[in-house]
């Protein structure tokens, strides 16, 4: 357990629709174990804007204490750790908010073993697999958090030809599922996810517990709208080139992407607003194509990555006559805006047109 | 707890009592991982050990009729924590099968976002994770009497790093209250800021492509990543020597904890940081530009060094299946039955490997584990060698050492060790650190190694950085080169990820991928035991650990069991867990014995 003091557990979740004291402490138990590649424990080790010191530590006014469990930073190692999951089955660790790291497998079609597991059966000496731990701790949980492409909605082990039939957690646990609290799968997909994206989404739904917030607003594939709301191409620096009909035709370009591969335009992401970190970095404002790496349709949808998207093969020939001609007026006031005007010089008389005025 | 089946080995002599002790998961690794022992409490030992991953996920199965300019896309996936480093890998085998070569200044950048990954990795993991190791929570928890003794002694470094004692360093370790701790937090930060600037993002680049990389190549985006590296520099210069303190202190305060996950020393290092001078990424010239590397590769066996040729090294590849949970492809086709160079190519090489997934019940008397067994052929004695990378650095200084062909400006290498020059920084002068060949392939030596290897990523950097500068200087701003992709090809590439050897093998058909393999250190490190019955390294090194932890079985934490798995920098999203079980006792005795099974809680 990671967290800035031991104090006891947090007070129960109030009845549904009851007012209650809002808890004083919030666990957040983080499963790894599903097919992932733990990209997004690493990446939430990134974020800043809130840090993980920062949520764990109080250091934001109003949130109840938050003891952290997960495998990637614990300081408990096998069943000390594991302690912490059969409690919350119990219902002996509440509240308590679910986040899942990894696409689940499909578990049903194969007659025996386990495509992911954590953990191991005290009864039978085989490991646990991850669905079972979904199933035993969803229903208890406060929130249930998707973290990452792969726990949203697939993701890249579920591409297609895969052998594990994998899904995302809403394919898993229901699109319309609600958890005890009323809350619907919170989804922050990305590959990995964007740190800030991240914990910036658990300290609002902090706030929410808090009574300090309304429901967190989600559009219908369960993202947090004012994150998704926006596409990359609607953020991204390099778009000035596109309404320009600029674009790049080689790599290294500092121009639109679109034609070598970026799906800016159609991808539901803020990577190009906020950057990667300390707003450094990112996919098309630094020179990566955009390949979808949020969206439910990724990776097939989007492959081969460096193929012009069919659309943007449309919609540049449309910018192209429009782009150029803007492009050559905007030519020429540029080079009419980069010259001083007359009046700056050092000669012996003043041409600023300024006349002294006497009364 | 219940029927954790092992195997029992024939045990000549008296009668022994062991304990069965599992740990599952292992925490502060990177991806599951289970380790399950048999300890020897009376004698304080270990006496056997079985690793076991949990996940699959199946890559070489669904790439399978993708398209090849796919594949760095894809296989950086396979890994959060270095997953640039395979992306890197499978862009080094992409520009061989398309026979392209990219701009020196695109070569200098893909270095320096690799060196910027070494840096911020090594950092994190080493200080935020196996640190807690050795915190003072740990310390007193597994060992009181030598937090004792760490209150009572001086660091001897203590003016590099700003530490009095022992013990300050071992508080200042202690996850997220330590000093240390919070500040190698940040610096896993910025360093994480350096490699976005010249790969996109962590930890899944954006701007990789076979040719070279996307990143526009603009002064300012040497300049921020110049003023990081230096902060870098200055930290480095307290890093190295704190770690040597509290790392000589072990030795002195433990004797005998060199034994602590010792193994043979069998070493395989596939290089790290091409050279744009000399790498064409052709193959038939591999042997040439694989030993023209920043960092040399090399296979050691007995501290000697066998080969520095990467061919010599692509050749040796065996995967054996031994205990996990796969079919033999002994049916399967043939995809390379011969090198470009004329050489033939084993059954059980990459190249022409076929992924059967076959899931099964864990039984630890048979298969047990998601992982493979690699192994390197020894031709001189025809030995399959379970080569380990302990964690990637130990292999990589130790290779480049004994090759003695690193000779930059910041870094030489001198044949039994590697000298590492850090300019001048804001607050502290130049410094030169040795890292000197050890005695042992062990815990503390693998840690040390790391530290040390911080410093070396660090002083490739300002070269890497000098050269990229003149590129840019002289108007040379391409990083990236046309290519086209071949109907048939293959390819490889061979890099070294964080924790150790990496290398991508694949065969292009129809345009499409026919066959890709991608064999990441952890998978020579955690594998289980082999067809021969040879141990995995994880394993090896648990079983001859000596016992130093006060705790009897009832409160104990396994601590030096820890220290010697987590030395190896597990990651495996390929799988492992250790595990923590309730204590059962057996009676071991000089007859086989199977089924420890049985107690319930």
């Amino acid at each position: 357990m990671v967290s800035g003091s031991n104090s006891a557990n947090g007070a129960s979740l109030p009845p549904n629709g009851a007012k209650a004291a809002p808890p004083t402490d919030v666990h957040i138990l983080w499963i790894t174990a599903g097919l992932g590649c733990d990209g997004d424990s690493v990446s939430i080790t990134a974020a800043e804007q809130p840090s993980i010191e920062d949520i764990l530590f109080g250091a934001i006014p109003g949130l109840p204490k938050v003891h952290l469990h997960n495998p990637v930073l614990a300081y408990e190692v096998g069943d000390e750790f594991m302690k912490f999951f059969y409690d919350a089955e119990a219902g002996r660790l509440e509240p308590f908010v679910l986040v899942v790291e990894g696409s689940i497998p499909n578990e049903n079609i194969k007659r025996e073993g386990y495509w992911a597991a954590m953990g191991t059966d005290p009864d039978t000496g085989q490991p646990i697999t991850t669905c079972e731990w979904i199933d035993r701790l969803a229903p208890k949980a406060l929130a249930v958090i998707g973290c990452g492409t792969c726990a949203t909605y697939g993701g890249i082990h579920a591409m297609a030809g895969n052998p594990t039939g994998c899904m995302g957690l809403a394919d898993y646990l229901g699109w319309n599922w609600r958890s005890k609290a009323g809350l619907p799968i919170v989804n922050v997909p990305g590959c990995p996810v964007q740190p800030d994206n991240f914990t910036e989404t658990v300290l609002y739904l902090l706030y929410q517990v808090a009574g300090l917030a309304p429901m967190i607003p989600l559009d219908d594939q369960l993202r947090p709208t004012w994150l998704f709301g926006k596409t990359v191409h609607e953020g991204c620096d390099r778009a000035g080139y596109y309404e320009q009909g600029d674009f790049a035709l080689e790599y290294g370009s500092p121009k639109c992407l679109v034609k070598v591969g970026c799906w800016g335009p159609v991808v539901n992401c803020n990577v190009t607003k906020r950057g990667w970190m300390r707003g450094i970095g990112g996919c098309p404002n630094v020179g990566g194509i955009c390949i979808g790496c949020t969206m439910p349709g990724f990776p097939d949808k989007f492959m081969p990555f460096m193929d012009e998207p069919p659309g943007a093969r449309v919609s540049t020939a449309g910018i192209g006559a429009y782009g150029k001609m803007i492009r050559a007026l905007r030519s020429m006031t540029n080079t009419t805006v980069n010259k001083e005007p007359k009046w700056r010089h050092n000669r012996a008389h003043l041409t600023t047109g300024y006349r002294v005025e006497r009364h | 707890m219940a029927t954790t089946v092992l195997p029992q080995k024939e045990q000549s002599g008296s009668t022994r009592k062991l304990v069965e002790m599992n740990w599952d998961p292992i925490t502060r690794i990177v991806g599951s991982l289970g380790i399950f022992t048999k300890i020897d409490f009376e004698n304080r030992e270990v006496a056997e050990c079985y690793s076991t991953s949990s996940i699959f996920r199946g890559y070489s199965v669904f790439m399978k009729g993708k398209d090849p300019r796919d594949a760095h896309f894809i296989t950086s996936r396979i890994c959060g924590i270095c997953g640039d480093n395979h992306a890197t890998c499978a862009v080094y085998a992409q520009n061989m099968a398309f026979g392209v070569k990219p701009p020196p200044l695109g070569e200098w950048m893909i270095n320096l976002g690799e060196a910027a990954e070494y840096m911020f990795d090594h950092c994190l993991y080493q200080d935020n994770l196996v640190g807690v190791d050795f915190c003072e929570n740990m310390v007193k928890e597994t060992n009181p009497e030598v937090w004792t003794k760490a209150q009572q002694t001086s660091a001897p470094n203590a003016e590099k790093h700003g530490f009095r004692t022992i013990a300050d360093i071992m508080t200042a370790l202690n996850p997220f209250t330590g000093e240390f701790y919070r500040e190698t937090l940040q610096a896993s930060r910025y360093t994480r800021e350096m490699f976005c600037l010249m790969e996109g993002r962590h930890v899944h680049p954006s701007t990789l492509y076979p040719g070279g990389i996307g990143t526009p190549a603009t002064v300012q985006v040497f300049t921020d990543f110049a003023v990081r590296l230096v902060r870098y520099a200055e930290f480095m210069k307290r890093v190295v020597p704190l770690h040597d303190d509290l790392f000589n202190f072990f030795y002195e305060a433990l004797p005998g904890y060199e034994k602590v996950g010792q193994r043979r020393i069998l070493l395989g290092c596939w290089g790290s940081f091409n050279d744009p001078e000399t790498c064409d990424y052709k193959y038939k010239n591999m042997s040439e530009w694989g030993r023209n590397m920043f960092v040399t590769p090399g296979v050691i066996v007995d501290g000697q060094l066998v080969t520095n040729d990467l061919v010599q090294i692509n050749l040796g590849m065996r995967i054996l299946l031994g205990s996990s949970y796969y079919d033999s492809w002994e049916n399967a086709e043939m995809f390379v039955k011969r090198d470009p160079l004329g050489n033939p190519i084993d059954r059980n090489h990459p190249w022409n490997q076929t992924t059967i997934p076959k899931p099964q019940k864990r039984d630890f008397a048979g298969n047990y584990t998601w992982v493979m067994s690699p192994r390197w052929f020894d031709k001189r004695t025809g030995d399959h060698l379970a080569l380990d990378t302990g964690g990637g650095p130990i292999a990589r200084l130790w290779a480049t050492a004994l090759s003695g062909l690193v000779n930059l400006e910041y870094i030489k290498a001198t044949g039994n060790s590697v000298k590492i020059r850090l300019p001048k920084t804001a607050l502290k002068p130049e410094t030169e650190f040795e890292w000197k060949i050890p005695q042992w392939s062990n815990a503390i030596e693998r840690d040390r190694a790391r530290t040390y290897f911080q410093a070396y990523a660090c002083a490739a950097a300002f070269h890497f950085l000098e050269q990229g500068m003149k590129e840019i200087h002289a108007g040379r701003t391409k990083t990236w080169s046309e290519f086209t992709v071949p109907e048939e090809a293959i390819g490889c590439g061979f890099h070294e990820a964080v924790r150790g050897v990496l290398s991508h093998h694949v065969v292009i058909r129809d345009g499409k991928i026919a066959n890709y393999h991608p064999y990441p250190p952890t998978p020579w490190n955690a594998n289980p035991r082999d067809i021969y019955g040879t141990p995995g390294p994880y394993e090896d090194a648990v079983q001859n650990t000596p016992i130093f932890e006060n705790n009897g079985p009832e409160n104990f934490k396994g601590i030096d069991i820890m220290r010697a798995v987590r030395s190896f920098d597990p990651c495996l999203p390929c799988g492992v867990h250790m595990y923590d079980g309730e204590t059962k006792v057996l009676e071991t005795r000089h007859v086989p014995m199977y089924g420890v099974g049985g107690s319930k809680e």
